[in-house]
């Protein structure tokens, strides 16, 4: 491959140079009606290839994008999408038609004379106005959903999780039989206590912390995110979730998770990326692929930026109190 | 005007020079030279991401010491992507574009003989030079450059202990970018002032050509926004030489917890992107304007709704100072001001679609001369068109939180702000050469330039969105500790490809600039046949710019193909030809366009 690369460098850097040195000897500067005609063709020459290049990777990296929403909440994420898309989608395909065939069908020669239009105010109504009329479509459905997403307030009996980051790994804390997380500050990290939780706070000893996150499929689970030294963001992308982790202060989010993780690898699509991905694995000799979620930091925070991950596990509900209930609380960890 | 005839030394022409021409000058060669050092800093991290476990001689030759065995190390490629954003962002498409095309046709455009104060305008360029310098000084400092990403965010940028160029990388970084705001401001003070005050006789603003219009509402936006970068600098500064605590609060990190209480990184968030928005536009609003005139020129058509043009840069102008919250969504602040933003974001689209529908409009039975320059005006208008649209996906908050700093939108904001403003600034330079050397640029070397660069652009960005999709953030130095990611191995050779095709076709471009410059064909005076005034000028540079009185003007700037009979597009041209200086007194009976 990387012989394959440098002879390709050296090829590029060739040609580039006996181009040039061949080209500067014609002395044109100015487009005639040849040139028009020539540039003209390769616009549309170019309308194909973008064509070309628009559908295929429409079609074909299909495969390769995330699988549907895998929280309820998420739902409504998916669907406005699919509305963008499709919309910007079209707009897209017309307005580069339009772009690149007028370039060749008004292509300059002598015997052509430009139109004198210098206005309409009917166009540029119609042209004003219909993507406002769009847009209040969007931004409608837009804000209710995200209003939808980031309210809180109403969900009954939610599971409480701080998310914790540092410099480059995820901690949580779940908030134990009471429900209620005992509070926490950066001053209280000692020893054990890697998470600084205030254990003078009475609702703070049945908390259990743990590296790895378990959810329970169909309950809304609420996310509290600490930081303990820079910027950090929780970015579950199949739940369509994220939110940054700000040092000195509490950020929230929240969602329900919508399938267990065996309902998940058993998706279509899912296995059918899985395919693709084990192909890759298998000519590499690595160990195959089987779909996890995953909870990533996507907010540039330091060398290790790029290695920051924590695993998610989404069980049934039973399946998730028993795991819960092994897990110890901290005040038997923290004597 | 005698009193300009005093000698000029070397000195006084070439290097302080206070001729807006010399300066514009000076301005785009100091902007290329940081182009083709940013470039190469996207071809050394793309060669990363497409091969991440591959060794490279040109990565040991580039690298030094922050390389192992031709495989660089995390740090030095977050570096790497900052100093490239912060040098496209603006030292390239801010200074080498505004700078170079403002200060080269604001007097020349509206009939004045220089810049209001000739004298700020030469300090504008030598702090410009300054700043550049101290930001390169910052990529041999020995822990490396700034590395927290061109946005900076604290604590990150604020704590050498988190990342080792957050140390002195960071505070030359810091003061370049002081130096480079005041440089801005000066120049965009004096931009104001010219248009405002200097207009010849007759160039009323409802007159003006759309370049000027741009140039004059992007140095609105600087004025407006720039100071508070300043200010959000300085405050970062406190942070991290005094121990102040504006922007950190309850940091314990390397083992111990730091004094500092009370701040807020969302605090630098909103200061930064108070500005960091704006620029936006401040980057594009010139490019837009330069395409407004040459695909008008080029099409030998007047621009398609003059008054709607200028309508949508007021507004976009206007709303860019206030959507800079759809950077945040996520940041933690209170979800309501989310809401609002999503609602300004999203406005945007209007004015933006307005100039988009307007430009197709331009060339709808134009008798269109595809010079290079009218190339990239078109391909300026593709590429904001495919860029702008995923900015419906990305200013809707709700959709946002899924793909927000994914590679969705590093594609889609290099197309919309990156891809196009070099679109437009390439335009201004194919088009405006003979103006600035008095030579014609090699058309020929300009259709290979074009052609390579624009396919490049889209091999590059286009399946870029779909990796975006595929939930991979950016700034990740390798993503192969991510299984889930290993199909995007492929995609990402491919990209690399065109990245590297893309960055060594430039080669077209600096190679033609330099040896036109000496053995070009000899300009004539108006060689596109356009109507604005720097063609009224003589090839040859004159300090003054008119020999004799500044001229008058009669008419607005795009009376192209104007007829005898303005319902028949078969009759004559009104004036014999197909276009009509601004300086050309109304015929008797002729109603003004």
């Amino acid at each position: 491959m990387l012989a394959l690369f440098y002879i390709f460098i050296g090829v590029a850097i060739g040609v580039s140079v006996w181009q040039i040195t061949r080209i500067m000897d014609f002395r044109g500067s100015i487009a005639d009606d040849n040139d028009n005609a020539a540039q003209g063709k390769y616009a549309i020459g170019f309308l194909a290839f973008l064509y070309a290049m628009m559908i295929y990777c429409l079609i074909f990296m299909n495969v390769i994008m995330l699988p549907e929403s895998a929280s309820i909440e998420g739902e409504h994420d998916d669907n406005l999408f699919d509305i963008t898309f499709w919309l910007i989608g079209v707009v897209q395909f017309i307005m580069q038609f339009l772009i690149f065939y007028f370039t060749f069908k008004y292509r300059g020669s002598k015997d052509r004379k430009a139109k004198f239009y210098a206005d309409s105010h009917k166009l540029e109504f119609i042209w004003t106005v219909t993507p406002a009329v769009v847009l209040v479509v969007l931004i409608g459905y837009g804000l209710w959903q995200w209003n939808n997403v980031m309210d809180l307030s109403d969900s009954e009996d939610p599971v409480i999780i701080e998310v914790y980051s540092q410099q480059f790994n995820w901690k949580a804390r779940y908030a134990g039989a009471d429900n209620t997380l005992g509070t926490g500050n950066v001053n209280f990290i000692k020893g054990m206590n890697t998470m600084g939780v205030d254990m003078s706070d009475k609702n703070a000893a049945d908390d259990k912390q743990v590296t790895e996150l378990y959810l329970p499929k169909g309950r809304k689970v609420h996310f509290r995110f600490r930081s303990q030294d820079v910027l950090h963001s929780a970015y579950m992308p199949h739940f369509r979730a994220q939110m940054n982790c700000v040092p000195g202060m509490v950020t929230q989010f929240g969602f329900t998770p919508k399938y267990t993780t065996q309902e998940m690898r058993d998706l279509p699509e899912v296995i059918e990326k899985s395919i693709g991905i084990n192909k890759i694995r298998r000519a590499k000799g690595e160990e195959l692929y089987i779909f996890d979620y995953l909870l990533l930091c996507n907010k540039i925070c330091g060398a290790s930026h790029y290695n920051m991950q924590m695993k998610i596990t989404v069980v049934e509900e039973d399946e998730f109190d028993e795991w819960l209930s092994k897990q110890p609380t901290l005040s038997e960890v923290i004597k | 005007m005698s009193e300009h005839h005093h000698k000029e030394t070397f000195v006084t022409k070439y290097i302080f020079s206070q001729d807006h021409k010399m300066i514009s000058k000076q301005f785009l060669v100091t902007g290329m030279f940081m182009g083709i050092i940013a470039v190469l800093m996207s071809m050394l991290f793309r060669l990363q991401l497409a091969w991440p476990d591959t060794s490279f001689s040109i990565v040991e030759a580039f690298l030094g010491s922050h390389q192992t065995d031709g495989i660089m190390d995390p740090d030095i490629y977050l570096a790497l992507v900052t100093i490239h954003g912060t040098i496209m962002v603006f030292f390239v498409l801010t200074a080498g574009l505004s700078g170079t095309f403002s200060n080269l046709l604001i007097p020349l455009q509206i009939g004045a003989r220089d810049m209001a104060s000739g004298f700020l305008n030469m300090i504008s360029y030598w702090l410009f030079f300054l700043s550049s310098t101290v930001m390169l000084i910052s990529l041999f400092v020995e822990a490396g450059p700034a590395s927290a990403g061109w946005t900076v965010y604290p604590p990150l940028s604020a704590l050498p202990q988190a990342i080792p160029g957050s140390g002195m990388g960071m505070t030359l970084w810091l003061v370049s970018m002081a130096i480079f705001i005041a440089s801005s401001l000066i120049g965009a003070l004096n931009y104001i002032v010219t248009v405002l005050n200097l207009r010849t006789k007759g160039m009323k603003m409802t007159r003006l050509p759309l370049t000027i219009w741009a140039f004059f509402v992007t140095a609105i936006i600087g004025v407006v926004s720039f100071p508070v970068l300043l200010s959000a600098s300085l405050l970062l500064i406190f942070d991290r030489s005094f121990g102040t605590s504006f922007y950190l609060s309850d940091i314990f990190i390397s083992g111990e917890v730091l004094h500092y209480q009370g701040g807020s990184p969302v605090l630098f968030e909103h200061l930064f992107w108070f500005l960091g928005h704006p620029e936006v536009y401040i980057v594009l609003l010139p490019a837009l304007g330069i395409t407004s005139e040459i695909i008008s020129t080029n099409s030998r058509k007047p621009i398609f709704g003059y008054r709607a043009m200028i309508g949508s840069i007021l507004a976009i102008a206007f709303l860019s100072t206030i959507v800079w919250g759809h950077h945040m969504f996520i940041s933690g602040m209170n979800p309501f001001l989310g809401s609002v933003f999503t609602f300004t974001t999203l406005l945007i689209a209007i004015p933006s679609a307005v100039k988009a529908f307007n430009y197709v409009t331009t060339l709808w039975k134009g008798n269109l001369q595809l010079n290079p320059a009218m190339l990239f005006s078109i391909g300026l208008v593709s590429t904001f068109v495919t860029g702008g649209l995923t900015g419906l996906v990305l200013g809707d908050s709700a959709l946002d939180i899924a793909i927000h700093d994914t590679y969705f939108v590093v594609a889609h904001f290099h197309l919309v702000m990156g891809v196009s403003a070099i679109f437009g600034m390439y335009a201004g330079i194919y088009h405006w050469f003979p103006k600035m050397y008095g030579k014609m640029m090699n058309k020929t070397l300009g259709y290979w330039h074009f052609w390579i660069t624009i396919i490049c652009a889209y091999g590059v960005f286009w399946p870029m969105h779909f990796i975006g999709l595929a939930g991979l953030p950016r700034r990740y130095y390798t993503n192969t500790n991510f299984p889930m990611f290993n199909d995007l191995a492929d995609i990402n050779v491919v990209i690399t490809l065109f990245a590297l095709v893309g960055g060594i076709g430039q080669i077209f471009f600096i190679a033609n600039f330099f040896i036109s410059m000496y053995r070009g064909e000899k300009a004539t005076q108006n060689p596109w046949k356009s109507n604005t005034l720097e063609w009224t000028t003589p090839v040859e540079h004159i300090h003054g710019n008119w020999p004799g009185k500044l001229p008058e003007v009669h008419r607005w700037a795009y009376d192209y193909s104007k007829r005898v009979d303005a319902d028949d597009d078969d009759s004559d041209y009104l004036h014999g030809k197909d276009f009509v200086l601004q300086t050309t007194p109304l015929l008797e009976g002729e109603e003004p366009s």
